[in-house]
């Protein structure tokens, strides 16, 4: 999908203009210029999420919910502004859909907790061999618990999922099809709509990881037709800490709540208790209420550039670098899916990834090295890890030279 | 520049011919004592075989893939206790692992284990360095047990 809307759209991004709003790429790291390439890992944020952050607690903190006091009027109405703000992100329906977490691997155990409590032995929930641990790991531990049974859709060699056989690998015990919009460890964009369709249409729910897509391109979860949506504000320029699960509201209706404590209940009685309505009864305790406002932030700010034109930009600078790369003499690319984020997960000649690491970490070039949380995906292609550059929209060229020049000088010290 | 000095002080021309040919480099199917040490963070990993003969290790092989640090650790690993005594094999661990834990001890790393002194300004690499010797120091003692060195405690 993104290939056809990268030939139309024009680019016109001021991503010096953008890089100034960032404060921590501007500096100097083992005396060079910083080429920050681990965005998938983390990205970094504007002044203007870290200003939002600070004048909340400078000015509006106290608990939400409840208060009578203007502080705390203003504390709930950054958090649930925010809340209103992913909601329109995402283009869901009700901002009862938008209930937040610390992040996408919490929003995936909140799933697997709550409807896995419906689920029993012989029921079956769908993956892929590209998951992240964070939507692997949840499952496992359900499936030890209650004996349901997990299907792998495997990969081909480039990295893309294997479809041929999955409409036979839904039958009536198909409880979930959960799966990465983009691989974390590879970059592959999976074809959404060939997976969830079918689950869709034998009433099969469906989940999505969009932790490595929503900083990237735009999202709309009522387009995808999704039961549950993923994501963590980290990796979109938001705080750390703060993420959100969406839910289609008549799917989270009837889930129960997964932790219990404030916030979730309406009234507590040793009698019983009633939980509250949606999306509250999925959020005990204290909530984030600052992560929440600098989520809310990045996503205004992420707005302001627009993400098809994030979208176009990073498919720029992903042909640019991938073309670098592969002039750079023994460089393996893992992962050559035809549609493709910006991820380049790579191998030196026989030089070890950590080796890799720590030499560009001299030049100030910012790599992650080992499995990237998906050791599934290493062990397809029989290897213990990769170096993974991975894109931002506030990369540039230069930071793409400046990665080529350090695997250069990698080449040269371990030959 | 400085940070190229740095960076040839971890790789020094020994530790990289020892990371590319590393010795004792195999299977050992002759062992009676052996032990794999794995750090999953990193991927390094490395089992130690050893074959005893009148309290001392006749015979010793290592396999393994790592980083040029963990390999050229093992390969001198093997060097350094072939042949020795039991007790030295394991007061020689015990060195290593001590000299890496404090900042101080480095100097106290002798032959080619001196040239692995430049792991000290890399401090997310030590681990690298100390993990095929803490393997050969479960070896020693049978540790059936995995063993690790991403876990400082």
């Amino acid at each position: 999908m993104t290939a056809i809307r990268n030939q139309t759209a024009t680019t016109s991004l001021d991503v010096e203009g953008l890089r100034a709003d960032f404060p921590i790429l501007h500096q100097q790291v083992n005396g060079h210029r910083l080429a920050y390439l681990d965005s998938a890992a983390s990205s970094q944020r504007p002044r203007a999420v870290i200003d939002a952050i600070t004048h909340y607690y400078e000015h509006d903190h106290a608990n939400v919910h409840r208060g009578v006091h203007t502080l705390s009027h203003r504390a709930t109405d950054a958090y649930e502004g925010a809340r209103e703000k992913v909601r329109s992100f995402l283009n869901a329906a009700s901002t009862k859909e938008i209930v937040f977490t610390r992040g996408t691997t919490e929003a995936i155990n909140l799933v697997a907790n709550s409807l896995g409590a419906s689920l029993r032995s012989g029921d079956e929930i769908v993956l892929t061999e590209l998951e992240h641990h964070a939507n692997i790991v949840p499952w496992q531990m359900l499936a030890e618990r209650t004996g349901v049974e997990l299907r792998v859709i495997p990969i081909n060699d480039a990295g893309e999922l294997i479809l041929d056989d999955y409409p036979d690998m839904l039958n009536s015990r198909t409880r979930l099809v959960s799966v990465a919009q983009v691989s974390n460890a590879l970059g592959t964009i999976n074809p959404l709509d060939r997976i969830l369709r079918p689950a869709r249409d034998r009433g099969i729910l469906t989940l999505v990881d969009g932790a490595q897509a929503i900083p990237h391109m735009p999202v709309d979860v009522r387009a995808l037709d999704c039961d549950f949506y993923a994501f963590s504000g980290h990796k979109m320029c938001g705080p750390t800490g703060i993420g959100a699960l969406y839910a289609r509201e008549a799917v989270l209706s009837e889930l129960p709540p997964w932790q219990g404590g404030g916030d979730m209940i309406l009234t507590v009685s040793f009698s019983g208790t009633t939980y509250n309505e949606l999306p509250y009864r999925f959020e005990a305790g204290t909530p984030n209420i600052a992560g929440a406002a600098g989520l809310g932030a990045a996503i205004d700010y992420l707005d302001n550039i627009g993400m098809a034109a994030i979208e176009n930009y990073e498919a720029e600078l992903l042909a640019y670098a991938t073309e670098a790369m592969a002039a750079v003499q023994d460089v393996q690319l893992i992962g050559t899916a035809e549609q493709k984020a910006g991820v380049l997960s790579f191998n030196l000649d026989a030089i070890h990834a950590h080796d890799l690491g720590t030499i560009l970490d001299h030049q100030g070039v910012a790599i992650r090295t080992g499995h990237h949380c998906a050791m599934p995906v290493m062990e397809h292609f029989g290897i213990a890890g990769t170096a993974r550059a991975s894109l931002a929209f506030y990369n540039t060229r230069a930071d793409i030279d400046q990665l080529i020049e350090a695997l250069q000088v990698a080449r040269e010290m371990l030959r | 520049m400085t940070e190229t000095a740095d960076l040839k002080e971890l790789y020094r021309r020994t530790v990289l011919e020892h990371s590319r040919e590393p010795h004792h480099f195999g299977r050992l199917d002759s062992a009676d004592h052996s032990a794999t040490g794995h750090n999953p963070l990193c991927g390094d990993k490395c089992t130690v075989y050893l074959q005893l003969e009148d309290d001392s290790i006749a015979n010793i092989a290592f396999e393994g893939a790592g980083c040029a640090i963990c390999m050229a650790s093992a390969s001198i690993m093997t060097d350094t206790v072939h042949g020795r005594r039991i007790g030295e094999a394991e007061t020689a661990a015990t060195d290593v692992l001590d000299a890496f834990d404090r900042d101080a001890g480095i100097e106290s790393l002798h032959g080619d284990m001196a040239a692995l002194g430049g792991v000290r300004d890399f401090p997310t690499r030590i681990r690298c360095a100390t993990l095929p010797w803490k393997t050969l120091a479960a070896a020693l003692l049978r540790s059936p047990e995995t063993v690790t060195t991403e876990t400082t405690s």
